[in-house]
């Protein structure tokens, strides 16, 4: 097998070691802005080094040395430039000028990525904005290449991050894990935002697409960093066992022009059963621990999807008691309405439309698009071509999503024209 | 959320003909687009902005019955405004997006008097489908 290139080699040895120097450093000096800066600077000035030199015996020291180096020469250049010469400075550059040497092991702390991950998915942060500095002080991702995912330039996903940077500081949150009071809303945070990253990708074909398709393995490879540190933590093990459940069907989601592909029409032997088995042995070990949170209900019921060989297979009425349980946790309308699909499976689409009226009186919900695409569906069940057909249409009017849009507007098209596909 | 801001001016003998403007007024307008772009990208929410040819440039194509492209003179003789220019911006609410519209709009012309030109908004189709 012939060796990887050190160019890739190098990519992959920063990607992983950023996160545990940039905790390292933010931790020593506490402000985490500028530690980002220096061991961003340290990243670039390895990147070029290590792929002409190569990579040197000590490589997490080597970044911690230099980006330490880098800190230095800031607050030097900063002092010098206000001309402030009382004790204070004289203090602040004797702390900061010792720098240990390159070859000197890495002072890395087991919970440095935790804390990072706890910070930069901070809820004072907007959504964007956590997603960004993310995929930048935890997944290691160039501005550039988050940029490219998120269909940004890159000067505009610099400003972004440089502001999310700038609002941690201003906030005043520590370098340290949350205390317990407040862990279980702040590791939530976490958790979504890692949620929202993988839906970013998972929306992509895998063809078409491949920078995106990355962000989906980005939040996959987070979640499972993150399980590691977190290994007894059942939502944590739960949102991973989600992930792979999911992205596990990746690869029949979508048609070869692109159209999506429903989940009873998808071709089950293109599924990752890999993936699969890892899913299921990662939700079974989670339910196992009693404590029971949303994100493994909904890991569980992706496990009965992904268990059944063909769609008809499918254990509906276990999914319809998974709902059951979700929706005594969880007061999210969306979940009623997934719930609905559940109950049409089991006792017929009658009894899901029912169900639907009732959340046509739920503010929260009413007049969604979705309320309208379930509609549709279960009317096309109970044979109503007609009705299901306008509800497509009135859904496909409202989605944001293009391939959702094209979808819908084919299954109104498929009930109206006189062949049946 | 991603919204498209398009700039819209009316042809003829509308106000927005730029090369009627003194110098002075056409710096100040370059200026004024210049800045509210600095700001949009200082502020993460620059996506994409154009300013676009006048209409006299413009052209129409359509495919020709052997499928080889025609090109006529456009846009549309009945068309009573064209696309200046558009942006394109990433905001966290809709309100942001209509204050970024807002403040597009009064980009000075002549005297450096504000445009008030209109600018529609619509949404960008960029979100992620639902798994189904």
């Amino acid at each position: 097998m012939t060796a990887e290139p050190l160019d890739s080699r190098v990519e992959h040895l920063l990607r992983e070691l950023a996160p545990q120097v940039l905790g390292a450093v933010a931790r020593r000096h506490g402000d985490f802005a500028a530690a980002e800066d220096a061991v961003q600077e340290a990243l670039i000035a390895a990147a070029a080094q290590w792929t002409a030199d190569g990579i040197p015996a000590n490589p997490s020291g080597w970044l911690y040395h230099v980006a330490l180096r880098r800190m230095t020469d800031h607050v030097r250049s900063e002092l010098s430039r206000r001309r402030r010469e009382d004790t204070v400075a004289t203090d602040v550059v004797a702390e900061w000028a010792f720098v240990p040497p390159p070859d000197a092991t890495l002072d890395a702390n087991q919970d440095d990525s935790l804390v990072l991950l706890f910070m930069c998915c901070h809820p004072a942060l907007t959504p964007p904005s956590a997603i960004a500095l993310t995929l930048r002080a935890v997944g290691g991702l160039t501005t550039a290449e988050i940029a490219s995912a998120f269909l940004v330039p890159e000067a505009t996903m610099a400003q972004r991050i440089s502001r999310a940077k700038q609002s941690i500081r201003a906030s005043g949150i520590p370098f340290a894990l949350p205390g317990d009071a407040e862990r279980a809303e702040r590791l939530g945070a976490v958790l979504h935002v890692l949620y929202l990253i993988f839906n970013e990708g998972y929306a992509s074909s895998a063809g078409a697409d491949a920078l995106r398709a990355d962000l989906s393995n980005e939040a996959i490879r987070l979640a499972r960093m993150l399980h590691d540190l977190l290994p007894d933590d059942p939502e944590a093990t739960g949102l991973l066992a989600l992930m792979l459940l999911t992205d596990a069907r990746r690869s029949a989601r979508t048609g070869a022009s692109g159209e999506l592909i429903p989940l009873d029409e998808q071709d089950r032997a293109l599924w990752n059963h890999e993936r699969i088995a890892e899913g299921v042995a990662l939700v079974e070990a989670a339910l196992s621990k009693g404590v029971v949170g949303t994100y493994q209900l909904q890991a569980a019921i992706a496990a009965v999807h992904d268990e059944a060989t063909r769609a008809d297979d499918t254990d509906w009425p276990q999914i319809l008691a998974l709902y059951d349980v979700l929706m005594r946790m969880s007061d999210n309308p969306m979940v009623a309405l997934n719930r609905a699909i559940a109950v049409a499976m089991v006792h017929g689409p009658a009894a899901g439309l029912a169900l639907l009226d009732d959340l046509d009186g739920d503010a929260r919900i009413r007049g969604h698009f979705r309320l309208d695409v379930v509609r549709a569906h279960l009317l096309e069940r109970l044979g109503d071509r007609e009705r299901a057909a306008a509800h497509y249409r009135a859904a496909a009017e409202r989605t944001l999503s293009v391939p959702e849009r094209d979808y819908l507007l084919t299954r109104a098209a498929r009930l109206v024209s006189p062949d049946i596909s | 959320m991603k919204y498209i801001l398009m700039m819209h001016a009316p042809r003829g003998n509308g106000e927005y003909q730029i090369d009627g403007w003194s110098p002075d007024d056409f710096k100040a307008h370059i200026a004024f687009m210049r800045d509210l772009n600095r700001d949009l990208i200082e502020r993460g929410e620059l996506v994409g902005a154009e300013g676009l040819t006048p209409p006299g440039q413009a052209r129409v194509v359509c495919a020709g019955a052997n499928g080889a492209p025609v090109v006529t003179d456009g846009p549309f003789p009945e068309a009573k405004e064209f696309l200046v220019g558009y942006w394109i911006v990433e905001t966290d609410t809709p309100e942001r997006a209509y204050e970024i519209a807002g403040r597009a709009s009064t980009a000075p012309g002549p005297g450096g008097a504000p445009l008030n030109m209109p600018i529609e908004v619509r949404q960008v189709m960029s979100a992620p489908p639902t798994d189904l």
